[in-house]
């Protein structure tokens, strides 16, 4: 992955405050950091905490309170495809085909591409993602994950220049989960994309990213951010490797210790990420 | 792959067997003055009777028409409708009360206002099949929209989605099983409703038949019209279903 400077994203002191029956619940608090060109950002925080609501800021669902939250140099107004989403949830639709699915992003206004480019496009995703065997069939006969992986060929085949992913992975059993993270850093190896993944694997974070921001407990802010020393392209190799280790018990304990602090000060308002 | 489908057909006819059989078990018990209950094949040759002499198929059509342009009008108007209700939660506060209550108003009730207002022709018919059917319909409608989940919708959006293509390529899809399911509902309570609509000066249609024979205490032929209801309103569902199951093949059912 080449590493360019310019400025794909920036947080730029934002906050952002949500109004429950009991008051007002602050999720995120004066939260500033830049994804450049190229990067790979894990956020990394215990469960509850407000990742997703940052990702939620940047793909465009949600707006900040104070603060802003820019992509390209301008204020992120709303979704679009320039930012594709991997929700957790996957979000296959069931009534196409895993093809048809592939094609709903090119059949848009926003990004038509001519018949034969559509085409070209779909099966190219199909091979890479291993669903060229499924390609007419509907998704309810999918395991977990192929549909994973169905979600991530129809979110690439707009060809956004940046990826956002809530917990892509965090369904899946670790075998497949594994692989799914060597097929990400395959094709990111040959399509160059940035990357904001949300996470709560340790592992995951330091195997995938370049830089891992570490949030604290609700009220979402940074804790640490932490280069990750290891270069592309990377195999399960390095996981064996003492820095890996020395990184992941150090991460560990960062979140560890947010993990205390939020059950120590678990309210009753419990939100869901 | 025979063997079910003998098997699936035979598991469909037992039921029916069975209530021939207690039919008959029931006028033979002697718990019940034989005058009062037709035995089946009495209906049958009545049934037949009727065909050939009576011109039974006229009021079958009559009926099924009546039915069917209600249905297919209160539907009509029922998925806008439904969808504006599921979809803009200001629009449901504003018409929830008034829908809840003019649906729990029986069609019955409303025949001699329809007579009133339009007279007793064939248009007072289709007004009560239509009133019927919207009212169930937009039920089904509403609820099943509003259920939609708003991840396909985020998803949508984020591949690049303009507000019309929501609609027309997740929305609509969503909709479909809504609108089967609204037009299986309305036509089962439109059949149900069917004999009222033709109390209103009918001189042809199932209802009409069972009306007049009420009148002449003729059971045999209150019977056939009943089973005639019946098995109409079955093949219309039957259809729908067939239908249904080639447009939503995608559908995740619990049983195959």
């Amino acid at each position: 992955m080449n590493k360019v400077s310019a400025k794909r994203a920036k947080f730029d002191h934002v906050s952002l405050t949500f109004d429950t029956p009991k008051g007002k619940l602050n999720v995120v608090e004066d939260v500033s950091y830049e994804i450049s060109d190229g990067d790979f950002i894990a956020v990394i925080g215990p469960s509850g905490c407000g990742k997703t609501t940052m990702m939620s800021m940047l793909a465009g669902f949600q707006k900040p309170t104070t603060g802003s939250v820019l992509f390209d140099g301008a204020p992120v107004k709303g979704p679009g495809p320039e930012r594709g989403v991997i929700f957790q949830e996957y979000g296959v639709f069931p009534w196409l085909t895993v093809k048809q699915n592939i094609a709903f992003g090119l059949n848009l206004k926003a990004n038509r591409v001519a018949a034969s480019e559509r085409e070209a496009i779909c099966d190219h995703y199909l091979e890479l993602m291993g669903l060229s065997d499924f390609a007419n069939a509907y998704p309810k006969h999918l395991s977990g994950g192929m549909r994973q992986r169905l979600a991530i060929a129809r979110a690439y085949a707009v060809k956004p220049q940046f990826l956002l992913m809530d917990e892509p992975f965090g369904a899946l059993d670790a075998q497949t989960r594994a692989n799914m993270q060597n097929l990400l850093l395959k094709v990111l190896a040959t399509e160059g994309k940035t990357v904001m993944l949300i996470t709560h694997s340790v592992e995951e974070a330091i195997y995938l990213a370049s830089r891992i921001v570490v949030v604290t407990a609700r009220p979402a802010r940074i804790k640490e951010i932490i280069e990750v020393p290891f270069a592309y392209p990377r195999d399960e190799s390095i996981q064996e490797r003492p820095e890996f280790a020395e990184l992941r018990s150090h991460i560990r304990d960062l979140v560890m210790n947010e993990y205390r602090a939020q059950q120590a000060q678990m309210r009753p308002a419990s939100f869901s990420e | 792959m025979n063997g079910s489908v003998a098997r699936r057909f035979l598991l469909g006819l037992a039921p029916w067997v069975g209530a021939v059989l207690l039919w008959y078990a029931v006028r033979w018990s002697g718990f019940v003055n034989e005058s009062l209950i037709p035995a089946p094949h009495q209906v049958a040759s009545k049934f037949v009777e009727l065909l050939l002499r009576e011109n039974l198929l006229l009021d079958i059509y009559a009926s099924t028409r009546r039915v069917f342009f209600g249905v297919i009008l209160g539907i009509t108007a029922a998925v806008p409708v439904g969808f504006l209700l599921g979809w803009y939660r200001p629009a449901r506060t504003l018409a929830d009360p008034m829908i809840n209550f003019f649906r729990a108003l029986p069609p019955i009730a409303l025949i001699p206002l329809v007579i009133v207002y339009f007279g007793v022709d064939e248009v007072a018919k289709l007004v009560i099949l239509f009133y019927a059917s919207f009212f169930s319909g937009v039920i089904v409608m509403y609820e099943g929209v509003s259920q939609i989940t708003p991840l396909y919708i985020r998803v949508s959006k984020t591949l690049g989605a303009s507000e019309f293509e929501i609609f027309r390529k997740v929305i609509i899809p969503l909709t479909v099983p809504h609108i089967l399911t609204a037009l299986r509902v309305a036509l089962g309570v439109a059949w149900a409703t069917l004999v009222a609509s033709e109390l209103i000066a009918a001189q042809r249609g199932l209802g009409a038949m069972i009306q007049n024979a009420s009148t002449y205490f003729l059971l045999d032929v209150i019977y056939v019209g009943i089973i005639c209801i019946g098995c109409i309103a079955l093949i219309m569902d039957l259809i729908l279903r067939k239908i249904s199951a080639r447009l939503l093949v995608w559908q995740e059912r619990a049983v195959a």
